[in-house]
């Protein structure tokens, strides 16, 4: 892993210049300002307060291919922040960057740095176990182990060795699967198949299995692309309760589903992080014409 | 007219049949629509009427071959013609009148692709039908044989005796002339060494599977698979004198270095080297049922924290198990059914020992000794050898329906 180091001064990638400071806005001068559609430049302010985790740099290669160019982005504690743009522009292997999966793809290199509470995350030293823990991942396809339901949500936990006896596990599952909200659903069939569940409790499933470990960040990739509108509505309504404990970041293809859940909205292009902001922000008054092309359905 | 020929002559016929039904059919369609000769357009393409036709060559001949087999077999030819040519020539001139028959009946409604659909269907029924006949076949062959012994040997004797000596004089003025039957011991020693073989093989098997398909990069895997298939190709004589001149000497020897009595022809070199010899198809068919198991499954673990290690073991081999027990169950009869290793590493000798150190026999290993050489058919000894097999088989059966049992059990359906 080729892990450059951060340099909060203005460095040059590509040919592009990006200019970073810690605080305030980047292109406080183009405010109100619609930029150039060739412009890749980070538009709006990506950095928090506190955040949970920082990204700064961060590029991928696949083998060579960038996939993903110096982008440089906050995610703060308890919030919702929603990726869109077009596919290809690289939000799910963004998202693997955070809780390392890209480490499973041969080829993958990552360079910029990622740090979750301060610690940097692609560090020799730091262990992918215990971090993918506190970075958990919701796949675009639930995929639910072929186990038993209680099985399922207990694998993280036994992994970890996170209950003590029994009876602790039976209460962390319970309290998985009620934070979930699929307790009730199928609190009498724990023995059944993961796998029997309709698609919608199958992703519920996978939620309540990624909250078993107990993570700070919950990664999910179009967690709701294989479900019916109803199922959709309830793993949002999801999302929203789990806003209080941990911080989610959702790639969408659903321009309204990034409304309704996210506090605010990172829009990608070509692999570039082109504009952050305010959700409301976003989608009443985007500042890059990128943006705006997309979310009006415009594109070129 | 020989069979050969009369093969020939409907071949050429349907091929004839071929092109004339598809050149038909291609005017009918080149002249329908045009104003000249609205004709319907046919509902085919040309060339499934051209099979249309030529099938009408080959179903007269199919007939009246299995009417011939048939009457000639299990009944009586009605009429005194001289069989051989008559029947040939009802055969070509029957296909002959059903081709032109049908060249001239050929219209644009009709259907000649679903009749081709049709044809397909009995086509593949009748390949299943063969291959369930023929095993059907065998296996009622092998039950008569065997109750003819059982009328010369009591069943019981042969399922529970504990000795096995088939000599049986073969004038009657012999001396010492009857000889043991029972199977006990020739099981037992074909049990002890599939076991041995199997605890070679399953383990280092299913390991180097899951090291080639987890954790070896590509470049390794496109060599190292290659080189562990090799061994499959490997013909079992070459073990078989493996086992017989290097192995058996060396475990012979290492015996005696721990002081243990080893006979030179012993079970557990057969079994060692049998073991070796199952490897690939442990490992190839286990490779491959791991391969399967979607990326999606090692990606959920893994983003739960899991390590390689605890993700193979938690989520891989189980979504991969009823692949692998069946993979084993391959190497298992594989094991029982493997008889060159035996002869040569393991011996002739039925002695009824759990010792893997000493000479044991296998049911194969007999049943090629008592069949090989001058015999009578109808000889206890002679028809031993289907009682034996007939013992193998429902054992074999058995096996797999237990394993069918167990797998449908602990079966982790994955989408
Ligand atoms: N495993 C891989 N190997 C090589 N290239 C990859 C791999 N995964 C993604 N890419 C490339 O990286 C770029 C970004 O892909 P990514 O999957 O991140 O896009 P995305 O924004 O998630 O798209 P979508 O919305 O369709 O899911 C694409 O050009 C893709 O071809
Ligand atoms: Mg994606």
């Amino acid at each position: 892993m080729n892990t450059a180091c951060y340099t909060p001064e203005s460095t040059i990638i590509a040919g592009v210049n990006v200019h970073l400071h810690d605080t305030g806005d980047v292109n406080e001068d183009v405010k109100g300002l619609v930029s150039s559609a060739e412009d890749y430049t980070t538009v709006g302010n990506p950095f928090v307060e506190s955040p949970r985790m920082k990204c700064r740099e961060v590029s991928v290669d696949y083998s060579g291919k960038r996939a993903v160019f110096g982008v440089s982005l906050d995610i703060a504690r308890n919030e919702v922040i929603a990726m869109i743009g077009p596919s290809g522009c690289g939000k799910s292997t963004f998202l693997r960057c955070l809780n390392r999966m890209n480490d499973t793809i041969p080829g993958c290199t990552v360079s910029g740095s990622i740090t979750l509470d301060g610690m940097d995350i692609y560090d020799r030293k730091v262990d992918v176990v215990p971090l993918r823990a506190m970075v958990g991942m919701v796949f675009q396809k639930p995929n639910p182990f072929p186990k038993s339901i209680y099985d399922n949500i207990a694998y993280g936990p036994r992994i970890h060795g996170l209950a003590g006896s029994r009876s602790e596990l039976d209460a962390l599952v319970e309290d998985s699967l009620r934070k979930a909200g699929l307790w009730d659903e199928v609190k009498d069939q724990l023995d059944k198949p993961g796998t029997m569940l309709s698609g919608g409790q199958q992703q519920r499933l996978c939620i309540a299995r990624t909250i078993a470990v107990s993570p700070e960040v919950i990664l999910m990739d179009e967690p709701c692309s294989a479900l019916d509108p109803i199922a959709t509505a309830r793993v949002e309504e999801l999302i929203e309760e789990l806003r209080d404990n941990y911080s989610i970041v959702i790639v969408t293809h659903s321009m309204q589903q990034a409304a309704r859940v996210s506090q605010r909205t990172a829009y990608f292009h070509m692999g570039w992080l082109v504009e952050v902001g305010e959700t409301d922000q976003i989608f009443t008054n985007p500042r890059h014409k990128l943006t705006e092309n997309y979310i009006t359905g415009r594109f070129g | 007219m020989t069979s050969t020929q009369l093969f020939i002559t409907v071949a050429l016929l349907a091929c004839a049949g071929f092109f004339l039904g598809k050149k038909r059919a291609a005017i009918m369609r080149d002249s329908s629509g045009s104003h000249s000769s609205p004709g319907i357009r046919p509902h085919s393409t040309p060339v499934y009427y051209g099979f249309w036709v030529s099938l009408w060559a080959v179903i007269p001949a199919l007939l009246v071959f299995v009417c011939e087999f048939v009457l000639k077999r299990f009944g009586h030819v009605p009429f005194s013609f001289r069989a051989g040519v008559a029947w040939e020539a009802v055969a070509v001139t029957s296909g002959i009148v059903c081709v032109i028959i049908a060249w001239l009946r050929l219209r644009p409604e009709t259907r000649a692709r679903n009749h081709i659909e049709t044809g397909m269907n009995f086509l593949f029924m009748a390949c299943a039908t063969i291959a369930i006949f023929t095993t059907l076949g065998i296996v009622l062959s092998v039950i008569f044989e065997s109750i003819r012994f059982f009328k010369v040997i009591p069943v019981q004797e042969f399922l529970f005796g504990l000795k096995w000596s088939p000599q049986v004089a073969i004038r009657p003025d012999q001396v010492g002339s009857t000889g043991a039957f029972g199977s006990v011991p020739v099981l037992a020693g074909t049990f002890l060494i599939s076991f041995i073989a199997m605890a070679v093989a399953a383990p280092l098997g299913l390991m180097s599977a899951i090291y080639l398909s987890e954790y070896a990069g590509s470049r390794l895997r496109a060599w190292a698979k290659p080189c562990l298939e090799i061994l499959a190709g490997i013909p079992t004589v070459v073990y078989g004198f493996f086992a017989a001149l290097v192995v058996a000497p060396q475990v012979k020897a290492a015996g005696e270095i721990l002081g243990l009595q080893v006979s030179s022809e012993s079970a557990l070199a057969a079994g060692l080297v049998m073991g070796i010899m199952i490897i690939p198809l442990v490992s190839s068919l286990s490779d491959d049922v791991i391969s399967a198991v979607p990326q999606a499954m090692r990606d959920g673990s893994y983003a739960l924290g899991a390590t390689k290690a605890e993700t193979i073991k938690n989520v891989v081999i189980p979504a991969a198990l009823p692949g692998i027990v069946g993979g084993l169950l391959l190497a298992v009869s594989r094991a029982v059914g493997e008889t060159m290793i035996v002869v040569m590493a393991a011996g002739l000798s039925a002695n009824l020992t759990m010792n893997p150190l000493k000479a044991v026999t296998t049911v194969t290993v007999q049943i090629v000794t008592l069949l090989t050489g001058d015999q009578e058919f109808d000889s206890p000894k002679t028809l031993a050898a289907f009682a034996l097999g007939l013992l193998l088989f429902i054992l074999t059966l058995l096996m797999n329906i237990i394993a069918l049992k167990i797998v449908r059990k602990y079966r982790e359906q994955y989408e």
